[in-house]
């Protein structure tokens, strides 16, 4: 790059690319998101904080973070445990398996709701009806955000040096102390950014919770789920304080992990 | 070892597989007839036509902005850079539904433009327009963000090389690099592709649901669900899904190629 003779019909073309790069980001992202955060301040601070300590907005931003911070715990464990199998684990079918992880980022959400609710909705075959439950929410997110912490941890273990396993190993530790002493402390950059990436889809997840949360405000009512109701209302301005609000967590979650990843 | 082989197939099957095999069995339940009739109405074909006009448009557009976008951060030094280079995950931070409010925002009746594109006699909210624009914002990340990891790995050597020789930039771009990211543009592509097709929350606000005119394949799932018409929405369900298979296969293979190329 830099070492590289002076090249003027490519420095010509940086500012314009770069121009247009700018212009496409700013039209389809940052116009918009200042417009909402414009109609949050509309009223002044005072009615911002009107409108997000409004009781059913309380109630849907508790609920949201509360489910979204099971969820990521529950994706931390079993998308550890399940990277775990793939890559130290042989079996017949793990290639198909492999494939299944991807599912959830192939599949409409709106189809991934429907699937679950046919399993574990009113007419299930297997008798447990979680829909319009918090359980069902949480089955939801669990499905949407399954890839994450996979697919972060998995090529992370792929590399992982074995010798200073079998080293402890051979000294006398057990297997839950080699992992939790030796493979843990490795992956957990790894598992950091893709427990950060779910919980930020958690957070705003909408499409496969609207049929089988039931949007019961005060109980199953997520704040995605709230927003929408909101606009329907004419609400605008308080549709626009709570996406302030769950905008805002998830761009500092999401700053907060680059940081930590970095390290 | 076999304990956690068994917690975690059983898992995924039991959040996964056996659910998607159940829609699958609950679409055919009542026949084959009776779901192939559903998803061949005037109405459900508009839907997929609409859905498959999204990713037509969306899916190029981002392209040509991630390849342009990753060239710039992994090869230019600019001011702002670190800037540009963080915006660009927004659109992963953002709620669907927040999405589509932003855009009723800007184009709705009351919103920043929504005078002067009436005026004009142009309309985007409850119209096809805005749901493109909200399929684009959804979608904006994925082809820069699986481009710039392939540039930074095959450094600049070659296209060094190119240059000395006298190769324009346009020739070592179309020769040179183009060839050596095709893998994780292709990669981009595919995600970009998914997720447009699946887009629910972000079109949901601003299409409108006029079955017919803008609703696409994920709104006329849940119309269907909504309208106590179970076969019409599980049949919907089922192309979706096989258009999610399609693109697990094309996954699949782009990955093999490029572990075979590494």
């Amino acid at each position: 790059m830099a070492s590289l003779p002076a090249r003027p019909a490519i420095a010509a073309r940086v500012p314009l690319a770069g121009g247009v790069v700018v212009l496409y980001l700013s039209v389809i992202v940052l116009l918009p998101l200042a417009a909402v955060t414009a109609k949050a301040f509309d009223g002044g601070l005072g009615e911002f904080w009107e409108q997000v300590t409004q009781p059913q907005a309380v109630a849907a931003l508790k609920l949201t973070i509360g489910v979204s911070l099971i969820v990521t715990a529950i994706n931390v464990v079993m998308g550890t445990l399940i990277a775990w199998v793939l890559v130290r684990d042989e079996f017949r079918g793990k290639g198909f398996v492999n494939m299944l992880i991807d599912l959830p980022f192939a599949l409409p959400t709106i189809v991934a709701g429907l699937t679950l609710l046919a399993l574990y909705g009113s007419r299930s075959p297997v008798g447990l009806n979680v829909a319009y439950t918090r359980v069902g929410l949480a089955m939801a997110l669990l499905f949407v955000t399954l890839p994450f912490v996979v697919r972060a941890v998995q090529p992370t273990l792929q590399e992982v040096d074995r010798d200073m396993e079998e080293a402890a190993a051979s000294l006398g530790a057990g297997p839950w102390t080699t992992f939790r002493r030796i493979v843990l402390p490795n992956l957990r950059p790894a598992i950091v950014a893709g427990s950060s990436l779910a919980f930020a889809r958690a957070l705003g997840e909408f499409g496969s919770v609207v049929l089988i949360s039931g949007n019961l405000p005060y109980k199953t009512e997520v704040g995605s789920v709230y927003i929408f109701g909101q606009i329907e209302n004419d609400n605008v301005t308080g549709a626009a304080a709570v996406s302030v609000v769950l905008l805002l967590a998830a761009v500092l979650l999401l700053a907060a992990a680059g940081r930590i990843g970095r390290r | 070892m076999k304990a956690l082989r068994f917690t975690a197939l059983g898992y995924l099957a039991a959040l996964i597989l056996v659910p998607v095999g159940v829609i699958f069995y609950r679409t055919f339940e009542r026949g084959v007839d009776a779901a192939w009739h559903s998803v061949t109405t005037p109405e459900a074909q508009h839907a997929f036509w609409l859905t498959l006009l999204m990713v037509v448009i969306a899916v190029p557009l981002n392209t040509l902005f991630g390849v342009t976008t990753a060239l710039l951060l992994e090869r230019r030094r600019f001011r702002g850079k670190s800037v540009l280079n963080s915006l660009i995950d927004l659109p992963f931070a953002v709620s669907p539904v927040v999405v589509g409010l932003a855009l009723i925002l800007l184009y709705g009746r009351t919103g920043w433009f929504g005078d002067w594109f009436a005026d004009h006699g142009i309309r985007i909210i409850f119209s096809v327009p805005g749901m493109v624009l909200a399929t684009i914002f959804v979608c904006l990340p994925f082809v820069v963000r699986e481009v710039q990891p392939v540039l930074r790995e095959i450094g600049t050597e070659q296209e060094e090389a190119a240059r000395t020789l006298g190769a324009s930039p346009a020739q070592t771009f179309w020769r040179i690099t183009l060839p050596a990211i095709r893998l994780g543009v292709g990669y981009g592509v595919v995600l970009s592709t998914a997720r447009a097709l699946g887009e629910f929350g972000a079109v949901a606000v601003v299409s409108g649901h006029i079955s017919g005119v803008t609703e696409t394949a994920t709104l006329r799932v849940q119309d269907r669900f909504e309208s106590f018409d179970p076969v019409g929405a599980y049949s919907a369900s089922v192309v979706l899904a096989l258009m999610g298979a399609a693109v697990l296969l094309t996954m699949n293979i782009l990955e093999r190629r490029r572990r075979k190329v590494a």
